[in-house]
């Protein structure tokens, strides 16, 4: 049986982007390690509390000889227009999240709004990423 | 209005303590996220989850502590601070009591974080090659030796 273990996002900056996941999403550490034989690679994973299985790896754009610098330009450029990568997260209650949220000086790119699926709203991180936040309906069979 | 059981205003404060552990969060505060004042708060939440507040926020602390031990390669002192103790003697004296051995002890009984956070083969590969400069200077010394 597969399942998913972990995500990756590119973030511009590792200790930006673990203040967010934890203080501002309120997410739990779940690997933070660096490794000096990997010239210094640090390897950070998170993840919401009460779902230990899965983790979306913070990384930090590489340089060489991981990426040259036209590529990481590229990754630069695409994290800057919110193309990079995108979260889809569930919740009981949007409305709650979002108002937390929003307290906490999370950028919302849209407020809670009715669709067929539910109740969703948008964020960013602080590098670009894009989260969906959606309480979903349940479907009629 | 529908009615509300007491334990669901107890719960929110539970809920508190487990979502806000990291942050100088104390009884007070979870008594007031129940809405009760604190010393009905401290003798109702007992009653319903059988410790008082101020324990289960400890216990949540130290557990989050022992996952990033575990977990992280991060100093006892940063950890500390991370699960919202201000104190490092307090907090050693505490974990000790609870898990039977100091952080530092409790930590040596697991596997490196290095280990435990499973890199996979792909990332190690990508990130421990050399970089062509550097391969690049060593050749160069190389064929000037020769």
């Amino acid at each position: 049986m597969m399942q998913i273990a972990n995500a990756q996002l590119w973030v511009h900056d590792q200790e930006e982007a673990l203040a967010f996941y934890t203080e501002k999403l309120g997410w739990e550490v779940r690997a933070d390690v660096t490794l000096p034989e990997m010239g210094d690679f640090r390897w950070l994973a998170v993840g919401p509390a009460g779902q230990e299985g899965v983790s979306v790896v913070l990384m930090a754009i590489p340089g060489q000889p991981v990426m040259d610098e036209a590529t990481r330009a590229d990754v630069e450029r695409l994290m800057g227009k919110g193309f990079a990568g995108a979260i889809f997260l569930t919740t009981d209650d949007v409305h709650a999240d979002y108002e937390q949220l929003k307290a906490r000086g999370v950028e919302f790119t849209e407020p809670p709004e009715q669709r067929p699926y539910g109740i969703d709203c948008g964020f960013r991180d602080p590098s670009g990423n894009t989260f969906r936040l959606s309480q979903l309906v349940e479907l009629p069979v | 209005m529908a009615f509300v059981p007491p334990a669901r205003h107890l719960l929110r404060a539970k809920d508190l303590a487990d979502a806000r552990y990291a942050e100088p969060l104390g009884v007070d505060d979870l008594a007031r996220a129940a809405g009760l004042s604190r010393a009905h708060f401290s003798r109702e939440f007992r009653r319903a989850f059988g410790e008082p507040p101020h324990a289960y926020l400890l216990t949540r602390r130290l557990e989050r502590a022992a996952a990033l031990l575990r977990t992280t390669d991060r100093s006892v002192a940063e950890i500390c601070l991370a699960v919202g103790l201000q104190s490092v003697g307090s907090f050693t004296t505490s974990f000790t009591r609870a898990f039977g051995r100091s952080p530092t002890a409790y930590r040596a009984t697991f596997p490196p974080a290095s280990l435990q956070a499973r890199v996979p083969m792909c990332v190690w590969r990508a990130y421990s090659r050399p970089s062509r400069q550097h391969v690049s200077r060593r050749q160069a010394g190389a064929a000037g030796a020769a």
